[in-house]
């Protein structure tokens, strides 16, 4: 039988942890770093749009990684939090709102990087720009509604509700903007035919999808253990 | 319920009623951004038929943030919200009937602004009146419904004056967007056929965050 650790003890073993290196966020980095490698110097360029669709091989993980994995994370952790009120869900949001800030801010930066060049424009409304610009905007206030609220209680709770209303709107704004006519490339890995890519870009396509999910999981989990630190330490001063 | 939301409701209007501070407010508001809007633009190189959609509905949403931050405001003062939370009625009525207020409200500020937006704008709405107050209304229970969950979270942090309009406000797109774009289809003399896709999503919006904003709300109150 195990009894629950005191709040002392498990202080001592966060700081411990703490305190080795964080091998998953390490891996991240190091492959990511690879991808790069293979994408610069081992993939040839694309026939018409020459080096700037290189670019493709970090904007798409991104924003795969930004919308369907942290922004997901994040709703369904509020969710779960506010049926079970665990503050382990609360810190899981909480971490991947901040991490998914970051890819969400990369995608919105190497789009236009890639939009000039190629549309001729760095910004242009369209439905997928609009909705990733818009999810931008909501984390952003999500984070900042998280450090107006002193209360733990109430910031999980609040911020929970927000991030739920924010998976239902994120569709709307999709929607609404479709109505306009869309401009974005359609996918061309992730659609019911065969993906219309030759296999030595298609490769390094899925290993940048690989390196990044897994250098966010890396950054989430070191943002994770930021946060119990944090409020173990809260707790310990407010003794 | 709807009779306790009618009572939340009517003691808003009643205390709304007889200061008129807000409705005031959020009125003179709405007229002096019209006319601002005006001068933004050449006159004579847009036509005020293509300005005035996107004019009516920044404003209207702008306006409408004016009175949300009073709803959950007055509740400030004296704890008053202790008593209405003790009240033998349901949270989601205290909800209900927060929204209805307001969406009154908001409607009071939409009656006049709308005329003297056709005035100064000079528009020819004769024709399309009704199906445009329907937009309007439809656009006034989306505004409500999100913006009244976030003024009662809003007004329990620091900052509220200024975090009501950064949570809102990207919930407001998909409101004028709709409203803006079927609104211009109206004023353009197309059929009102033209409108009906933003027609529905303005729908689907109210339906859907109704349903979300009622289930959330008490989460927003202490427990």
């Amino acid at each position: 039988m195990t009894l629950p650790l005191t709040r002392r003890e498990q202080l001592d073993a966060v700081t411990h942890r703490s305190a080795q290196p964080d091998w998953l966020l390490i891996t991240g980095f190091v492959a990511v770093a690879a991808v790069y490698v293979r994408a610069l110097a081992f993939t040839p360029p694309e026939a018409t749009q020459g080096a700037a669709q290189r670019i493709l091989y970090v904007h798409a993980p991104s924003a795969f990684v930004a919308l369907y994995v942290a922004f997901a994370l994040m709703a369904v952790s509020s969710l779960l939090y506010l049926g079970l009120k665990d503050e382990k869900l609360d810190r899981l949001a909480e971490s991947s709102a901040e991490v998914g800030l970051a890819f969400t801010t990369v995608v919105l930066t190497t789009g236009p990087l890639w939009g000039k060049p190629i549309w001729g424009t760095w910004w242009t409304w369209d439905a997928r720009l609009t909705a990733t610009l818009f999810l931008w905007f909501i984390i952003l206030g999500y984070l900042v509604l998280r450090d107006a609220i002193e209360e733990r209680g109430m910031r999980a709770r609040y911020s929970a509700v927000l991030a739920l209303l924010a998976a239902l709107l994120i569709p709307f704004i999709h929607l609404s903007v479709y109505l306009f006519r869309t401009m974005h490339p359609m996918p061309i890995v992730a659609k019911p035919s065969a993906p219309s890519m030759p296999p030595n870009m298609l490769i390094t396509f899925i290993a940048a999808f690989c390196a990044f999910v897994l250098l966010y999981a890396g950054l989430v989990r070191a943002r994770y253990r930021y946060a119990t630190l944090r409020d173990l330490v809260a707790d310990e001063e407010a003794r | 319920m709807l009779r306790a939301s009618w009572l939340v409701a009517r003691k808003d209007l009643a205390i709304e009623f007889r200061t008129r501070t807000a409705y005031f407010s959020a009125l003179i508001f709405a007229l002096l951004g019209l006319t601002i809007f005006y001068f933004a633009w050449d006159a004579t190189a847009v036509a005020a038929i293509d300005l005035a959609p996107g004019v009516l509905w920044v404003i209207f949403t702008f306006s409408g943030l004016l009175g949300l931050q009073r709803s959950f405001g007055v509740e400030q003062a004296d704890r008053a919200m202790d008593a209405l939370l003790s009240a033998p009625v349901d949270r989601e009525a205290i909800y209900l009937g927060k929204a209805l207020a307001n969406l009154l409200f908001v409607i009071g500020v939409q009656a006049i602004t709308l005329p003297a937006l056709v005035l100064f704008y000079n528009l020819p709405i004769a024709d399309v009146i009704l199906p445009l107050s329907a937009i309007a209304l439809l656009a006034a229970i989306g505004l409500v419904a999100v913006g009244t969950l976030f003024s009662s979270m809003a007004v329990n942090t620091r900052m509220a004056e200024l975090l009501l309009p950064m949570l809102s406000l990207p919930f407001f797109v998909p409101i004028v967007m709709a409203a803006a774009g079927s609104t211009a289809k109206l004023l353009a003399g197309r059929p009102v056929a033209e409108a009906w896709p933003w027609l529905r999503i303005l729908v689907a919006f109210d339906i859907v965050f109704i349903v979300a904003c009622t289930l959330a709300f008490p989460f927003t109150l202490e427990e």
